[in-house]
């Protein structure tokens, strides 16, 4: 039997191409209505796009939910805004509290360093750049480049697998244990994308 | 670095892409669903499918186009054409399109820009102006072209942006499938009024003129269609010649 994966609607943005991406890689994918049917599923993704604001639908019994499916071991992936909600918070909501399973804090792009002028929002592709391996990222070549459409950023820490620089450098992928978090679109970044959504299926066969 | 992105529109009508010259004199092009999937391999980093049916049954051949195309794309992917209520967008975006591109309906009612920016975020909100020379400034036109709406492409930009539009789709009507070159001094004009991305159209024709409207027009991404359809030029060998001429693409 398939292992069944929740995937969070906290009203965030549109979540068709990230079913049409994981459908496409033979995942089963269910919205799961309210946080307690969560323990039927077997790993959890939370998409978004849009102000971290909006998480604050998942905060109290969604967090309570998620950080119990991690204690027990499930998988968690969270894209673009879904990964910076995996920090402790972010400057763009200061009130509003992340999951906090990463230490840190999401910020807003700032114009590059030596003066030159860059756009914010960042919007397009960029290239990846390895700061360590780990297994969301198998099979992905350096300065692979994938699709992003963000301002705000997470830090970069010991959990960062590999950045992006866009004026400054910042966290592309993180992982801690089965805990992931990509700040591009996976659902919008080609092949290198479905690698990474096939990376994190790959950890509900071996559990 | 972030890339300079090269951007395959799709004029659709009756569920066939078509072009034409000075937004006139149609021909058939292809399959849309088929053109896609030569764009995606070749690498083109995004598509756009812009719908001139004229029928009633447009919203719902539009709808199955974009299913078609957006089945085994993984890529972003705009929708615009005739795009005039929220109940249009919906439509679109839940057929399958990232971004829906709103022209003549954010021109006589702006507020609906504030509104999808806000359901769907501005990354999924893209403001199309279709624009031509007038003297030094830009005057924006509706209607596909027939209308002038009174309003400079730098002003109404401006205004789209404070609106919560994600990009601006600069299109030159006096270029558009002239094959001439992009018009890169409104481009530059534009893109520096800006701070959200802007992608220009209109007037591709050699490899150069992309390498000029990333430099000299200042512009974040490039759309053509003509010169993709006809394979006169792959998304490929473009790219190529642009990172050979230091302009950043993903290859």
């Amino acid at each position: 039997m398939k292992s069944r994966i929740a995937l969070i609607d906290y009203k965030a943005g549109n979540l068709t191409s990230v079913k049409k991406a994981f459908a496409a890689l033979g995942a089963d994918l269910a919205v799961p209505e309210r946080p307690e049917e969560l323990q039927h599923f077997a790993a959890v993704v939370v998409p978004g796009v849009g102000h971290f604001a909006a998480t604050q639908a998942l905060a109290g019994d969604w967090i309570d939910a998620i950080r119990e499916g991690l204690a027990g071991g499930k998988p968690l992936l969270g894209i673009c805004l879904g990964m910076q909600w995996l920090f402790e918070g972010s400057a763009e909501a200061p009130d509003c509290p992340g999951l906090g399973v990463l230490e840190g804090r999401c910020y807003k792009l700032t114009g590059d360093a030596n003066g030159a002028v860059i756009k914010i929002p960042h919007v397009g592709w960029n290239a990846l750049e390895f700061r360590r391996s780990d297994s969301i990222a198998n099979g992905i070549a350096p300065e692979s480049q994938v699709y992003y459409t963000h301002s705000f950023v997470a830090p970069i820490t010991s959990d960062t697998v590999a950045v992006t620089e866009h004026g400054h450098p910042f966290a592309a992928i993180v992982q801690r244990g089965r805990v992931a978090g990509v700040q591009f679109h996976p659902e919008k970044s080609a092949d290198v994308g479905l690698n990474v959504l096939r990376n994190f299926l790959g950890w509900l066969r071996e559990r | 670095m972030l890339s300079k992105r090269i951007i395959a529109c799709l004029d659709v009508r009756d569920g066939q892409v078509v072009k034409g010259v000075n937004f006139e004199g149609l021909r058939t092009a292809g399959d849309p669903a088929e053109l896609a999937r030569r764009y995606n391999v070749e690498g083109v980093d995004e598509l756009v499918i812009l719908d001139i049916t004229a029928t009633l049954e447009r919203r719902r051949a539009l709808a199955d186009t974009i299913r078609r195309v957006a089945r085994e794309l993984f890529i972003p992917l705009a929708v615009g054409g005739g795009i005039r209520t929220e109940d249009d967008a919906a439509a679109a975006v839940e057929a399958g399109a990232d971004k829906v591109s709103l022209n003549t309906a954010a021109l006589s009612n702006p507020q609906l820009v504030t509104t999808l920016a806000r359901r769907y975020g501005s990354q999924a909100v893209v403001v199309a102006i279709d624009a031509k020379r007038d003297r030094d400034e830009f005057a924006v036109f509706a209607r596909s072209g027939q209308a002038a709406a009174g309003r400079d492409a730098v002003e109404w930009a401006r205004e789209a942006e404070d609106r919560g539009a994600g990009e601006i789709l600069l299109t030159s009507i006096d270029r558009d499938g002239t094959k001439i070159g992009f018009d890169c001094v409104m481009n530059a004009a534009v893109s520096s009024a800006v701070s959200i991305p802007v992608i220009a159209s209109g007037g591709a024709g050699g490899l150069d003129d992309f390498v000029d409207v990333f430099t000299a027009g200042r512009a974040d991404a490039a759309l053509a269609a003509s010169i993709f359809h006809y394979a006169e030029t792959s998304v490929r060998a473009l790219k190529e010649h642009l990172r050979h001429r230091g302009i950043p693409v993903r290859l």
